[in-house]
């Protein structure tokens, strides 16, 4: 966090002082909302009361509302359990591991994306819970608590376990590490506060910022942890989405049980993460005018990790023939052709044209510096990711080893409710992040401004 | 001073002084009855909210106290939590089984066949095994009812004598009106009831009616009977258009004699071939070695020419009616010449014509005296055909004055059921016996229910000289009454139990003949325990043979055509409603039809031909079209379903549905079909070859079927199967054994793992099911919801694929030939005549179980007897394990299926007071978000390691036999310890036991036919399936 490379262009534009970057980042926390901010959270409330509504309906009456069957014993719920997941991996991502790279463009973006890890993570982990049978069992029965049942304990084996240690250790390490980088920018609102003679904001942001003085010594601890809980988020990264990819990976189902997942997995849930985050910027930074913090140089480099992990994904689907021809079991064979051939072929299709083909446009310098285009092929991504786990979970169940078994899974409104959930969930949280937290990390941008720099005229 | 007096009141209701209230005013205690509704009316919900609230209150001052009264005297043999078994006899019409009833708690809640009898050979069929939830049917009729209106059994008799003695006084016509009755000491009530009012004739017929069979043999051999067969005997055997496997005259009994015939092994590499022509795809075609698809109006030529070809060879001039070009009939005549005297040739036509032409060919084969016995009649079917249609004639003449029905319903099952319903009306004595207010009852004055069969005193004479008895193992549930009693009260005797009367005859009949030292207590108690008598057995000799075969074959020319262009109907009996009689059952109900594997409907079964022709689509959700069908005037309306070896021009469709007054369970299931069958010859004729049309309509339906998928895609790690030519050479013919390849070479694929195998020290639980005796029947299927509170989830449920079968039968059809092994889209397809294979599926209680690794919780664990237990409350609800089951019989509750109006229609078993006494108490009833499966019936494991324990010594093979071996005919199902040496399921599969590790997991299977499937996966179940061997020349391609 000492100089800026002279070589390079600055990461900020405007000539940015860093009174500006104060101003321009605490504006919206300490303004009033705009009617934009108003009109987009009432629809995500709406959304989000309606997906509860059916979420209640579903635990009251039983998993049967949704459209499983004994066959398709996982779908939409696992479906988007895994998507939200890997949207969770681009926040740490950019937060750790570029931190450690000490790659500082993350720094205009860094806050934002962990913010979207952690409310992902939330929306991921409602699925495990709702899609239990009995929700208010499952709730302590998968931790290993002591029990009056003697030695019945929670299973060891049991990927789903090693789910919820991933996720919870995930979560906690990500709001930890979130909330950290949090404490220096609430202090500059609290002295903002101070300054302006707002007490109720002055006590709040002051508790929420644990008194931050501001001390060299303070800065120091900060760094030292920041640095820490980065060596500690990194590995996390990769560990999370390997481990949800174990529930498949360690199974019998063909189409499931392929060494290849972790990787696969993992390459799919940076991809995807990215594209969220790409979604979610360029609303947020049009919304609040942040065009000079995040700029299309953000917006580029984000892309080439999109067209990286867009390919090797696109490689591992075909590896994945490769091997269940290579492997001469009849039924890994017949799991792939059907995959491709099958009932469910649109839904394949779907993923090829979202997550391979749409992707290597970005080859194109025009299109990754072209807002528009960015916007819809992030989005584009985000569907083809969700067909991905559709296809993985729902066509190698719905036609495994025994054909008298082979069944179709139709989604009812309720499968459907429940995605929208998460999603009304997700805007809403992160409507109010912006709102009321510091969108960009005040301390780190000013870190990388030129100090001399004036504003342009 | 009188007008001051105060007057006090014992409510408001004696001040109103209504008449409801002065009805009752001088009882204590007022009788409301035990009517069950399953509505509830807002009143209702507010009387009980506040009755919630008060009792809410109170049960927070002091804990309620539940009374449970002990027994002053306990009865000898009636413990609490132990079961008593009682013998006794299933009849439904003129089906029959011997069967052992299991009593819990004075509640009957199992019933299982009786190894005793040597009429159904300790075997059961769907229906008596679901007959059990019949008895606790809401449906049934509580007390006697007078035109709809409830009455006593005291004015009812009054009545009904007055009306009697009336009729009878003025030379009216009686008619009883009965199906077929087994039981000699109700004919001989019947007989005094006769000899009261001597114009009163009886009437037996059957809804599924064997009439020609009767007249042929009336005419062949001088007796109308049906005879015994004895398929075990026949080394060929041709049936056409019996299905004597699924519904034909004792489909109990012929499958146990069939399976005897199938069984191969390295020893004993013979088997019996078995040929079949037929319209429909039906349960026995489905295990014949050569099927041939014919049209029902080709059946009478083709008996024809089938004895045209064994005459030539007789030296026997040919007759004048025939048929050429019929496929495998030649090869037939020619394998039945060859095992004369050990070959059967049946056919299921009610033509009285063909059946002389079929004795005819028997008779020429030699088969009386061995594989036919007429000395031994069967007497499930006496009906009289002709009989009855006079009678309805005679009622629709107005010349009859009273009618009684007994054990019948023929308003809905007679093809002039309707009519006579209409004739009903305008007699003056119209009395039902039946007991539920079904179509006959409804259209009769009184209903003077009879108790369920589980309630009464009876006996029965199944075959001549073979005895059984039929005891009560339930105090009558509601006010009805023995309709033998009934009968003996009407003719005016005294008001004698029926039991005395049974028993009396017994004495008269059975006990006096016999010089035995015993006394007749002891005979009896024998007779009871036992549940069969086994009278004198006579000698089955060969008869001479009478029949006219130039007159037959004169019919048969004139009646029936080689190249008919219309539309045929072919009319079956329902493999799951039977007859429609337990049409009320949802157990049989949502019993997945053998073939076609649709539960809850009715529908019309098309050849593939037929259907591209007529634009019908099914897909593999069961969606398809409505059809119009027409036929003897009658139009219906039903599904389409598109059935492979369905003949072409020709479709099939089932009895027994269409009911009107049933109950709940069955309302609004389909169409009527017995108005379309018409008479032939003097008999019942369950084809309908002229005046058929049949029009695609364009609504759409949906089938609920448990299988929707037609082939196993050339999969053969699922199903294994060779030809016996194939087998003698090799045992191991059809075996896929799969290989793995090691860095040098290949190796038994289950020779790697990565588990360390378990040591199961005491037992180690097995089964193997034997695929060549398997007949898919289903059977097996309603034995295990009985016994294990499967739930039944309703038709919805099943479209959604999750109905809860812990054990289901699936059901392949072999693709068509030639078709190569990765063309998938073709395999998918099934051949138009294709070979069918059945193959139970369950619980495999593998030893390395993919689902005990994944649940989170440990609520699937493994057992120390190789059992692959689940926790039912320890279960949370991930579905993980059923998603990694490779076979996927796990089975998932999607809703409270219990408790739960929804259910109510489907499930009467756990949403009725009544329906739940049928539950059994040593099966828990899963909740709502719990996995569930097939526990090898891990409480009747329990019991008897219990008893054995108890009575110190170690457990006998064959103690323990889990619900769904115990209802298999054929003995396809055979569970067993694996650890001991001695039982049959180790000899069986001939388990050589490593003497260094006798109770390792991993055992040397030395049975060359014995497989698992997925061997290749490594999961190594505790069910071995033995391979399919068909005695065939050479198999189909089958891909």
């Amino acid at each position: 966090m000492q100089a800026t490379s002279t070589i390079r262009e600055s990461l900020i534009t405007g000539g940015k002082t860093v009174r500006d970057v104060s101003e321009d980042i605490s504006r919206q926390v300490e303004g009033k909302p705009t009617n934009l901010w108003w009109s987009a959270m009432a629809v995500s409330v709406v959304l989000m009361a309606w997906g509860f509504y059916c979420l209640c309906y579903q635990q009251w009456n039983g998993v049967g509302v949704w459209g499983l069957n004994k066959t398709v014993g996982w779908a939409w719920d696992i479906t988007n359990f895994v998507w939200w997941v890997g949207i969770g991996h681009a926040g740490t991502l950019i937060s750790a591991i570029l931190l450690l790279f000490r790659q500082r463009w993350r720094m205009s973006i860094n806050r934002a994306a962990e913010a979207m890890t952690i409310f992902a993570v939330i929306c991921a982990a409602t699925f495990p819970f709702v899609h239990m049978g009995r929700l208010w069992l499952g709730f302590y029965w998968v931790f290993p608590l002591p029990n009056t049942w003697g030695s019945l304990w929670a299973n060891f084996n049991s990927p789903l376990l090693w789910d919820v240690f991933a996720i919870s250790t995930y979560f906690t390490v990500s709001l930890v590490f979130w909330y950290m980088g949090l404490i220096p920018d609430f202090a500059v609102i609290r002295d903002r506060a101070v300054r302006m003679g707002n007490k109720t904001r002055a006590l709040v942001y002051n508790a929420l910022s644990f008194g931050w003085d501001g001390a060299a010594r303070t800065w120091s601890r900060y760094e030292s942890v920041a640095l820490i809980l980065a060596g500690l988020s990194a590995p996390l990264v990769l560990s999370v989405h390997t481990i949800v990819s174990m529930d498949f990976a360690t199974s019998v189902i063909p189409g499931w049980h392929t060494t290849i997942f972790p990787p696969y997995f993992v390459a799919g849930a940076i991809f995807s993460g990215f594209a969220m985050v790409l979604t979610l910027l360029l609303v947020t930074r049009k919304m609040f005018r942040l065009e000079d913090y995040i700029t299309i140089y953000h917006i580029e480099l984000m892309n080439i990790v999109i067209i990286i992990t867009g390919s090797i994904v696109g490689v591992a689907y075909i590896t994945e023939f490769f091997i269940a021809w290579y492997s001469q079991v009849p039924a890994e064979q017949y799991a792939f052709i059907n995959r491709a051939t099958g009932p469910y072929w649109w839904a394949y299709w779907s993923m090829m044209t979202c997550n391979v083909i749409s992707p290597q446009l970005f080859w194109f310098k025009k299109i990754r510096t072209n807002l528009v285009a960015t916007f819809i092929l992030s989005i584009i991504v985000n569907i083809g990711m969700w067909f991905e786990r559709f296809v993985i979970i729902v066509t190698s169940l719905h036609r495994d080893y025994i054909p008298s078994s082979w069944s179709m899974f139709h989604a009812t409104i309720y499968d459907v409710g429940e995605y929208v959930f998460t999603f009304g969930f997700f805007f809403t949280a992160f409507l109010l992040f912006a709102k009321f937290f510091p969108m960009i990390n005040m301390a780190e941008v000013k870190s990388i401004l030129k100090s001399t720099s004036e504003k342009k005229h | 001073m009188s007008e001051t007096k105060k007057t006090y009141w014992k409510g408001l209701a004696q001040l109103n002084n209504d008449p409801s209230y002065v009805k009752h005013a001088d009882k204590e205690f007022v009788d409301i009855g035990v009517a069950e509704d399953p509505g509830h009316s807002r009143r209702d919900f507010l009387r009980m909210m506040g009755f919630s609230i008060a009792a809410a209150s109170l049960a927070a001052c002091e804990a309620p106290v539940r009374k449970a009264i002990p027994y002053i005297m306990k009865p000898v043999d009636a413990d609490p939590g132990i079961p008593n078994y009682y013998a006794s006899s299933y009849v439904n019409g003129g089906d029959y089984c011997s069967i052992v009833v299991k009593v819990r708690d004075g509640r009957p809640i199992k019933v299982d066949g009786n190894s005793l009898s040597s009429v159904t050979l300790g075997g059961t069929s769907a229906q008596v095994e679901a007959s059990v939830l019949s008895l606790y049917d809401n449906y049934r009729l509580r007390r006697p009812r007078k035109e709809g209106k409830d009455s006593d059994w005291e004015t009812t008799d009054k009545e009904i004598i007055a009306k009697l003695e009336e009729i009878a006084g003025k030379g009216g016509a009686i008619r009883i009106v009965s199906s077929t009755i087994l039981s000699p000491s109700t004919l001989n009530t019947i007989d005094k009831f006769k000899t009261k009012y001597p114009t009163t004739e009886h009437i037996e017929y059957d809804a599924i009616s064997a009439y020609g069979i009767l007249k042929a043999n009336e005419e062949s051999f001088g007796t109308a009977i049906v005879p015994s067969y004895d398929f075990s005997k026949a080394k060929t055997m041709v049936s056409i258009g019996a299905d004597f496997l699924g519904t034909w005259i004792s489909p109990i009994e012929f499958p146990k004699q069939y399976a005897t015939t199938r069984e191969v092994s390295e020893e004993k590499r013979e088997m019996s071939r078995h040929f079949q022509f037929e319209s429909n795809l039906s349960l026995t075609g489905a295990n014949a070695d050569y099927r041939s698809m014919i049209k029902p109006s080709q059946e009478g030529l083709v008996v024809a020419q089938l004895y045209n070809l064994i005459a030539a060879k007789a030296g026997k001039g040919a007759l004048s009616a025939g048929m050429e070009k019929v496929s495998n009939l030649d090869k037939a005549a020619d394998e039945l010449w060859e095992n004369r005297g050990a070959s059967l040739v049946v056919c299921g036509s009610n033509d009285k014509a063909v059946q002389v032409i079929v004795n005819a060919i028997n008779d020429l084969l030699g088969n009386y005296g061995t594989t036919i016995n007429l000395n031994l009649p069967v007497n499930f079917r006496k009906g009289n055909d002709e009989k009855m249609a006079s009678f309805v004639n005679d009622a629709k003449d107005g010349k009859i004055a009273g009618v009684i029905f007994y054990n019948c319903n023929p308003v809905y099952d007679h093809p002039m059921g309707e009519e006579l319903g209409k004739a009903l009306k305008n007699i003056s004595l119209t009395v039902s016996t039946s007991y539920t207010p079904d179509e006959t009852a409804s259209a009769s004055a009184y209903m003077a229910p009879d108790h369920h069969y589980l309630e009464s005193w009876n006996d029965f004479e199944p075959k001549n000289n073979c005895f059984s008895l039929s005891q009560p193992a339930i105090t009558p549930i509601f006010k009805t009454r023995q309709a033998q009693e009934s009968f003996a009260v009407w003719s005016g005797g005294s008001n004698e139990d029926y039991f005395s009367v049974v028993q009396a005859n017994w004495k008269n009949w059975f006990y006096d003949k016999k010089d035995i030292a015993s006394d007749f207590q002891r005979f009896w108690d024998k007779c009871l325990y036992d549940g069969v008598y086994q009278g004198i057995t006579i000698e089955n000799k060969s008869t001479s043979f009478a029949g006219n075969v130039a007159a037959a074959a004169a019919t048969i020319a004139a009646n029936y055509k080689a190249n008919n262009d219309g539309v045929e109907i072919c009319i079956y009996e329902s493999y799951g409603v039977g007859n429609g009689s337990q049409a009320n059952n949802p157990l049989l109900q949502e019993l997945p039809d053998p073939i076609t594997k649709a539960v809850w409907d009715h529908y019309v079964t098309i050849s593939q031909k037929d259907a591209t022709k007529w634009g019908v689509k099914n897909d593999a959700e069961g969606n398809t079209q409505l059809m119009k069908l027409t036929a003897n005037g009658k139009s219906i309306s039903v599904a389409a379903l598109v059935q492979p070896g369905q003949a072409e021009g020709t479709v099939g469709i089932a009895l027994g549905y269409g009911r009107t007054k049933v109950g709940a369970v069955a309302e609004n299931i389909g169409a009527n079909v017995y108005p379309m069958v018409t008479m032939l010859n003097g008999s019942l004729n369950y084809g309908a070859f002229a005046h058929v049309t049949i029009e695609k309509t364009s609504t759409a339906f949906q089938l609920a079927q448990t299988q929707t998928h037609q082939t196993y895609m050339g999969r053969e790690s699922v199903v294994q199967e060779a030809t016996l030519a194939e087998f003698k050479n090799n045992p191991k013919a059809g075996r896929d054994e799969p290989k793995v390849t090691e860095w040098d070479e290949k190796v038994d694929a289950s020779s790697l793992s990565m588990w360390k195998g378990y040591k199961y020290p005491n037992h180690h639980w097995g089964m193997a099911i034997d695929l060549n005796t398997c007949t898919g029947c289903g059977a097996c299927v309603v034995a295990c919801n009985v016994e294990n509170n499967v739930a039944i989830v309703g038709k919805d449920e099943v479209v959604r694929r999750r109905e809860m079968h812990w054990l289901r039968i699936d059901r392949y059809y072999s693709s068509p030939e030639g078709t190569a092994h990765d063309n998938y889209k073709g395999l998918e397809k099934a051949a138009e005549n294709p070979e069918v294979i059945f193959q139970p599926m369950l619980c495999q209680h593998c030893n390395n179980a993919p689902c005990e690794t994944v649940c989170p919780v440990a609520a699937t664990t493994h057992s120390t007897e190789g059992l692959n237990q689940m926790t039912y409350n320890r279960c949370i609800g991930t579905r993980y394990c059923a998603n990694n089951c490779p076979y996927k019989v796990r089975r998932f509750n999607w809703f409270k299926y219990h408790d739960n109006q929804k259910f109510y229609q489907s499930n009467p078993a756990m949403n009725t007071d009544l329906g739940r006494m049928v539950l059994n108490p040593e099966v828990t009833v899963r909740s709502r978000g719990v996995m569930e499966k097939c526990s090898f019936c891990v409480q009747r494991i329990q019991s008897g390691k219990l008893t054995a324990k108890q009575e110190r010594r170690p457990m006998k093979d064959g103690e323990v036999i889990t619900a769904c071996q115990a209802s298999c005919s054929s003995g396809a199902i055979l569970f067993g310890d694996m650890n001991n040496p001695e039982s049959r399921i180790s000899k069986l599969l001939k388990i050589e036991l490593d003497p260094k590790n006798p109770y390792s997991s991993d055992k040397k299977i030395g049975n060359p036919r014995a497989y698992r499937v997925l061997e290749d996966i490594g999961v190594k179940p505790n069910i071995f399936y033995l391979t399919k061997i068909r005695n065939k020349d050479k198999a189909k391609e089958h891909a």
